[in-house]
């Protein structure tokens, strides 16, 4: 469902190129997970797909289900199928959470021609999702991330991500912040969100959150390109030995 | 320690100041000629001569321009028919409408209110009332320490205006309505406000008034009274306004006072507020929305002179296209008014690079046991949060919309009616909306 092939990016600010030809393929249905060390360009990744400003795209393509992702608005990818949960979610003061999240689920049912949602099954569906995220009431009465601590920004994320119903779920660094019980809570909430037709891409460091969220297939990002990929056991590998071997080993 | 308080600023003599003040008074005349209200008015004359009115060079006209307000004759300004229906137009109220600063019986409803006694300024010409211990008084009191001719000029000239003695709780509030109608209209009103011990009046005001208007609004609050006033200034882009509150506030009372502009080449709003006696809480609030050929300042000073007294002001401003806002706001605490808990925040949004916020905090405490606080920023909008609104879905337009009405929030949060609030929300909404399209 989501292709990229032979990506190149540099920072729009300074001549600086990030990825240097990055291929992926992420099936419908499919856990994907991107490794590697800091500075590697996964994060880039991320924010270029979601079409988050202050890059350049200099070769290279990537779709969604056929669909050229990289001209559109970052609202139109949203529209097309992409949400990104983001490292570091952004605090909104002023915004209440609910008016956000019904803002956005009807901005995004418009964009696809959709009826709005009314306030009535808005406020169920919410409840519903927010209560397997033990998002409280008041947690969503609050302004958007504002004053949330790490573990209820991460699953303030995922809510969003549950009631959006993306095609295709970028995760970057959901575990970073987290403690044993938040990671399991936040996993659960998108293992929950696994489905046929769903994509995902998972960002990580570390090994463990794939101990909750499996992988189908893992890769390995280093210097702008994805260098090694294989099965969930790639990661075990990371985890034991660290990325020194695998860049020695491709160099 | 004895404390000195600041010293009026007196405006710099000088011999434009006094051309150009005899050439606005040659055009003018008292706004009565017989009745209590002569006494004041003459007092307020012989004020507007001894300051002059305002030039370029003073303190607090340094970055509002006073010529189009104190020119002899109004520069013209457009009607301009927004299309929508009149703001608070559900509420339930006492309407009194002016028109181009007339008073107009046949749009009003009648002057009646249990509680509250209402009276037109040129319908009283008794030679004794109640109005005649505090029009042009508070005004006069406000003249010090900083000077603000226009008002005294207001006091002297003003043809009409509401005279509102409030002895109970008003079940409705009273709503004043501005129409503008005339392309060539200067208007004067002034309206003084009584609430006796515990009364308690909500006081709406709407509308563009005039090609240039000039209104005053004197305000006494004694013990335990609540003043609740929210205004909407009008959208007609080419009308000029300078107003002034003074208020006065004693033990226990509130006094609160909200207003939203939107559009105007020229307003100058000022708040002169004293707490006088303890326990008392004032705030003063606004919010406006400037695009293009657009100048909104709003002058604060709000005095301290009890114990455990609140005050707090709290401005936002969204500015494009060249925009220009401006505040001057003044916490004063005077020596022994303890206790007091001050706060004053002042905020804009700058849309675009062209547009300018500039502000002077100011600060001037004499009692040692007080909290006071202030704020100013100046920014662009957020672009993480922009980013990150469109990432999941919003649109760029309605999501710099949701940006704009949070940053205004903290200041319509300052209105108490939850109902009213909700209208304002509405309203400005519906303005963000309708000029996205």
């Amino acid at each position: 469902m989501l292709e990229i092939k032979n990506l190149h990016v540099k920072l729009e600010e300074e001549d600086k190129q990030i990825l240097k030809g990055v291929d992926l393929t992420v099936e419908a249905g499919k856990v994907h997970a991107i490794m590697g060390p800091n500075g590697s360009g996964k994060s880039t990744l991320s924010y270029v797909l979601s079409g988050r400003g202050g890059y350049e795209v200099t070769e290279g393509e990537a779709s969604l289900l056929g669909e050229d992702l990289l001209d559109m608005d970052p609202e139109e990818r949203a529209a097309a199928g992409v949400f990104l949960a983001f490292q570091y979610p952004v605090e909104i003061p002023g915004v209440g959470n609910m008016t956000f999240l019904r803002t956005a689920v009807n901005a995004q049912r418009k964009a696809r021609g959709e009826e709005e949602i009314s306030a009535a099954d808005f406020l169920k569906l919410v409840r519903e999702k927010a209560k397997t995220l033990k998002i409280d009431a008041e947690m969503l009465k609050r302004p958007v991330n504002v004053g949330f601590s790490g573990g209820e920004k991460k699953r303030n994320e995922i809510l969003q991500m549950a009631m959006l119903e993306p095609k295709l779920c970028i995760l970057d660094e959901t575990d970073s912040g987290l403690d044993v019980d938040a990671m399991k809570l936040v996993s659960d909430g998108v293992n929950a969100l696994r489905d046929e037709g769903r994509g995902f891409l998972v960002i990580t460091h570390y090994q463990r959150l794939l101990d909750h969220i499996k992988p189908d297939v893992v890769h390995i990002m280093a210097d702008g390109r994805i260098i090694k990929t294989g099965g969930p056991e790639l990661a075990l590998e990371v985890e034991q030995n660290g990325y020194a071997d695998l860049l020695a080993e491709v160099q | 320690m004895t404390a000195i308080l600041s010293e009026t600023i007196k405006t710099k003599p000088s011999a434009r100041r006094d051309e150009e003040t005899a050439a606005r008074l040659a055009v003018m005349s008292a706004g009565a000629t017989e009745g209590w209200s002569v006494a004041n008015r003459e007092a307020a004359l012989e004020r507007v001569k001894s300051m002059g009115l305002p030039q370029p060079r003073d303190e607090y006209w340094r970055w509002t321009r006073p010529a189009s307000l104190i020119a002899p004759e109004a520069p013209t300004a457009a009607v301009f028919d927004p299309a929508e229906t009149p703001i608070f137009d559900a509420v339930d109220r006492v309407k009194v409408v002016f028109i181009d600063g007339v008073f107009s019986a046949e749009e009003s409803d009648p002057l009646e209110l249990t509680g509250v006694s209402i009276e037109r300024l040129a319908d009283s010409t008794s030679d004794i009332h109640w109005a005649s211990e505090l029009y042009g008084k508070l005004e006069a009191r406000g003249q010090s320490p900083v000077e603000r001719p226009l008002a005294a000029l207001n006091t002297w000239a003003a043809t009409d205006g509401l005279l509102i003695r409030v002895t109970g709780k008003a079940e409705k509030p009273v709503s004043l309505i501005y129409k503008h109608a005339s392309e060539t209209s200067d208007a004067t009103l002034h309206h003084v406000i009584k609430l006796e011990e515990g009364a308690e009046l909500t006081l709406l005001e709407n509308g563009p008034a005039a090609a240039r208007f000039n209104k005053v609004m004197e305000v006494d609050v004694a013990d335990e009274a609540r003043f609740h006033h929210v205004r909407a200034q009008g959208r007609d882009h080419e009308r000029r306004a300078a107003t002034h509150i003074f208020a006065r506030l004693g033990r226990e009372s509130l006094f609160k006072s909200f207003t939203l502009t939107a559009n105007g080449v020229m307003t100058r709003n000022e708040a002169v507020i004293e707490l006088l006696g303890d326990d008392a809480m004032a705030h003063v609030a606004g919010a406006c929305m400037g695009d293009g050929d657009f100048h909104h300042d709003d002058t604060v000073f709000v005095t301290h002179d009890a114990l455990n007294c609140e005050s707090r002001q709290v401005f936002k401003k969204v500015l494009k296209n060249g925009a220009q806002g401006i505040f001057q706001g003044k916490i004063l605490v005077k020596d022994g008014a303890q206790k007091t808990d001050g706060y004053q925040i002042s905020q804009s949004l700058l849309l675009d690079g062209d547009s300018t916020f500039l502000a002077k905090p100011e600060l001037e405490i004499y009692a040692d046991d007080v909290a006071c606080s202030h704020g100013s920023t100046s920014g662009a909008m957020d672009e993480e949060a922009l980013f990150y609104l469109r990432s999941r879905g919003v649109p760029m337009a309605e999501a710099q919309n949701l940006m704009v009405i949070a940053f205004i929030a903290e200041a319509l949060d300052e209105i108490e009616d939850e109902g009213l609030r909700a209208e304002l929300l509405d309203r400005l909404t519906g303005w963000l909306d309708r000029r996205r399209g």
